[in-house]
């Protein structure tokens, strides 16, 4: 709320700071008969950033200091038998007293937690008016700065565009921080992670129950943790997955690229977009509600024993949810193989058929192959449907009519509820986060090599 | 195909039967094509007609109509004019049902026929008395809220014809049920109360009014980091940027990104978001930040479509008549571009919205009855509350799921409708 406030106030100033701004400039190049370098706005945007931006600054490293800086004072506050604590004991310290000064109703029932909580809450009072008294002072003595720096001669539009500049630059680099963070948070987890379990055991492990302790000697983690059928259950899902997306998928392209008119095509495309539009989660409801029983019931009455949690249900579902993924991918591929190859089939007196399967799809093969990669790699990391539809225990069975589970379901069931933030399950979690995202880039990025080169090969 | 090729292939028999097979394998082909195409199909009606049909009963929950003796002596004991907080509201439904059925004596028939009413009446009556204390003392006609194993019964959604003990309603239930039919007490009103109310435990209380609100602040927050910092991205990529191996690594980062699965999002936000920075759990601030870096490529990726789309000689006009390199992106190929940029960031939110996964691992999956105020506050989001509701054993939260699915669907077709809309109406082809 006080950095809403805050925030609101620092614009305000910066819009002053426009007025301002932009107000001498025109007063001085009246007075001077002077001409202005740059735009009169120019003079109102430089007199705003430099009341603005550090402002701006010093709220961030403020926002990311204060908890840690009031956490070592209060730290240090406390008597020396409770900093002497270990770490881990140290941290619940310290959650009593926040929520201490946090629910002001909980009455902190030990004295020197009471008494660190007062001087907690203490130092934030004195925290957040230093932080208006600091931001105040940036932003005024920024605005009287900028103003007081405004000439004629002053190339303020220059200024204002290098500002723009680092702007664009530095927001480019967001997207690398954020595979930085997904790697540096995954990997730091997963290494924490295989000091309680080897990385061997993890990889090749047949067993996967990381609920209940399986051997005596495992005293650091509470179960098994091997990842195999978790990968078997991703992989038979997949395979299913395919089996129903690909052939339909690309039939379909096939159909709408080379046959369908003008008309059927702008009736199906909407539909077909609406199937990819549909959320996941949708998608899971329906496999749950609808495709699950129905295999069940399908397959009792013809003498089958089919689990309620059969891999089929899931893998059917995701199948369906990619058929527009696979058809659009395809259908971008086959309408990129130049006319002129076409036209020379039906030359030879090939019918349309013949065209497609002798000429177009192996001229588009490198660009369906690289489409399947990237289907593959949306059903392997695709977490809503299995986790309402598949099973929760790891069966290592390639049966499609048995449950199985995934390497999702299973990130989702260790993280999902109550748990501590260091158990091996936990930190499970983010090994096979891990897992899946190596897998997935793999496939990414052989399937994105894939398209570049056989684009560049017909343009 | 040329005449002289199929009179010459016509010609012999074995030409002919080989013209014929040929023909039979075009046609199978042709065959392969439309059934892909109807089976596509077939899927997609069959997703949204089981959902929808499951769905629309919960628009309508069934009340019954009771004469409620709004009585001083449980409201108001001591005489005070205003309600007392200590009022037990459900004694008055009770008694309400008791004087409707003098007949029923036993302790545990009172017990099942009281159940009739839902335990979310109490706090109908209390509003009721709180908005008009005047009606202490006073006797009323009220629409009570049945209980959801009763509404269920009443959609035709429990077997009457199982045995007494393997259903969830009671024989005795039923005969008083009926009996209030007849006399015209029962009746399915639109249930207003679904759209306006938190999520609950009795299913006949719940509504998605929370999720909606927590749905609504998930999405501005996404807007508010991704639509920024992705335009700047773009325009920093497709104009300024020099063409060297910085800028490569970045592009070719920027599509693998697009292609990570949403879960390991999640993951990022929960050790990043969570635990380095120590923001709070179950907040929309932060399941829109996750959303917002997931959502950063396909905007990112649209955004750099329409400004590749804005032929250059706008460029080079501004550039003669002026103009700096950023007063010409900024001033003239932006706004040009700018109806492309908002049909991609549309479609981008709407796949936010119906992201689910992500939001798991930040903990927006809690139970929450409130209706969040701010971004900070504990929330769920449309789809979290699918799936929680979807994993309710219990039968009554069927048809409340697929409702709220409903609801999903139509905001998602009132997204993409507005991105299709903008499209058509502003794109320029030049």
């Amino acid at each position: 709320m006080q950095t809403t406030v805050l925030f609101a106030a620092i614009l305000f100033l910066a819009a002053v700071g426009y007025v301002l701004g932009r107000g001498r400039a025109m007063a001085i190049a009246g007075r001077t008969r002077v001409r202005l370098h740059s735009l009169p706005s120019y003079y109102g945007y430089y007199a705003a950033l430099w009341c603005a931006l550090p402002a701006f600054a010093i709220m961030l490293v403020w926002a990311i200091a204060q908890p840690h800086v009031i956490d070592a004072l209060t730290i240090k506050g406390m008597p020396t038998e409770i900093v002497s604590l270990p770490p881990a004991k140290l941290s619940l310290v310290m959650n009593d007293i926040k929520n201490a000064v946090e629910n002001a109703d909980i009455s902190a029932d030990k004295p020197e937690i009471k008494a660190a909580a007062e001087h907690m809450a203490a130092m934030r009072q004195t925290a957040s008016i230093g932080l208006i008294g600091a931001c105040a002072a940036a932003a005024g003595m920024g605005l009287l700065f900028g103003v007081g720096r405004i000439r004629p001669q002053l190339r303020a539009r220059n200024r204002v565009e290098i500002v723009v500049h680092v702007a664009m630059a530095g927001a480019s680099t967001i997207a690398i921080l954020t595979t930085i963070g997904i790697i540096l948070s995954l990997l730091f987890e997963s290494l924490r992670f295989f000091h309680l379990v080897p990385l061997g055991e993890f990889l090749f492990g047949l067993d996967w129950s990381p609920q209940i302790a399986m051997r005596a000697d495992q005293t650091a983690s509470s179960g098994s943790f091997g990842a195999i059928p978790l990968v078997t259950g991703t992989l038979l899902i997949t395979c299913i997955a395919m089996a129903v997306a690909v052939p339909v998928g690309l039939f379909s392209a096939i159909y709408m690229s080379e046959y369908a008119g003008y008309r059927l095509r702008s009736v199906i495309k909407p539909f077909l977009e609406i199937l990819a539009g549909i959320p996941t989660v949708v998608f899971g409801f329906f496999a749950a509600l609808t495709v699950a029983p129905f295999i069940r019931d399908f397959g009792q009455s013809i003498g089958l024993n089919v689990a309620s949690e059969s891999a089929l249900a899931a893998g059917l579902t995701m199948g369906i949810m990619i058929i527009p993924f696979v058809s659009s991918l395809s259908d971008d591929v086959i309408n990129a193989v130049p006319q002129t190859l076409r036209d020379g089939a039906y030359a030879m007196g090939a019918t349309k058929s013949e065209t497609v399967r002798t000429v177009i799809l192996p001229a588009a093969l490198p660009g369906i192959i690289a489409a399947i990669l990237l289907a593959v790699s949306r059903a392997i990391g695709e977490t809503m449907i299995v986790v309402m539809a598949a099973g929760l225990s790891a069966n290592l069975t390639f049966n499609p009519f048995a449950a199985v589970t995934t390497v999702t379901v299973q990130i989702v069931t260790l993280l999902v509820g109550d748990s501590e933030f260091d158990s091996a399950k936990t930190l499970a979690a983010f090994a096979l986060g891990l897992l899946l995202f190596v897998i997935t880039l793999v496939l990414n990025v052989i399937a994105l090599r894939v398209v570049q080169r056989y684009r560049e090969r017909y343009e | 195909m040329s005449d002289a090729v199929a009179k010459s292939a016509a010609g012999s028999p074995a030409g002919r039967a080989r013209m014929k097979r040929r023909y039979a394998a075009e046609m199978r082909f042709r065959l392969y094509g439309i059934a892909a195409i109807a089976i596509a199909m077939a899927f997609l009606f069959l997703l949204i007609g089981s959902v929808g049909i499951k769905g629309v009963s919960a628009l309508y929950a069934t009340e019954i109509r009771l004469e409620i003796f709004f009585d001083p002596a449980i409201i108001d004991p001591d005489n005070t004019g205003r309600p007392s907080p200590q009022a037990d509201y459900a004694q008055l439904y009770r008694k309400a049902l008791l004087k409707r059925f003098p007949d029923v004596k036993e302790r545990r028939d009172i017990a099942d026929l009281a159940s009739m009413i839902s335990t979310g009446a109490r706090f109908d009556l209390a509003r009721m008395v709180d908005r008009d204390p005047k009606i202490i003392g006073a006797t009323q006609t009220v629409w009570l809220p049945a209980e959801a194993d009763i509404d269920m019964a009443e959609k035709g959604q429990i077997n009457l014809s199982a045995p007494e003990s393997e259903r969830r309603v009671k024989d005795s239930q039923l005969k008083w049920f009926s009996s209030l039919q007849a006399a015209g007490d029962v009746e399915k009103r639109f249930n207003e109360r679904f759209f306006t109310s938190g999520d609950s435990r009795q299913p006949e209380l719940a509504g998605i009014w929370s999720a909606i609100v927590g749905s609504f602040f998930l999405i501005v927050v996404t807007a508010t980091f991704s639509f920024p910092i992705a335009v700047m991205t773009a325009c920093y990529l497709e104009e300024f940027a020099p063409k060297n191996h910085w800028t490569e690594v970045i592009e070719v980062n920027i599509n693998n990104l697009a292609a990570v699965p949403s879960i390991v999002f999640g993951l990022l936000g929960l050790a990043v978001f969570l635990g380095f920075f120590g923001l709070p759990r179950s907040a929309p601030l932060v399941g829109g930040m996750v959303m917002a870096l997931m959502t950063l490529p396909t905007i990112i990726i649209a955004t750099r479509s329409a400004l590749k789309a804005v032929p250059p000689w706008i460029r080079h006009a501004a550039q003669g008549m002026g103009a700096s390199p950023v007063q010409v992106v900024l001033h003239h190929v932006l706004p040009l571009a700018m109806p492309g940029i908002l049909t991609g960031t549309i479609i981008g939110l709407a796949r936010a919205l119906g992201e689910t996964a992500p939001l798991l691992m930040i903990g927006m999956v809690a139970f929450i009855v409130d209706i969040p105020h701010t971004p900070l506050d504990p929330a769920t989001a449309l789809p979290v509350q699918v799936y929680l509701w979807a994993s309710n054993p219990e039968r009554a939260f069927v048809e409340k799921t697929a409702a709220a699915v409903i609801v999903l669907l139509v905001f998602l077709i009132a997204m993409n409708g507005a991105a299709v809309f903008l499209r058509k109406k502003f794109e320029r082809r030049w």
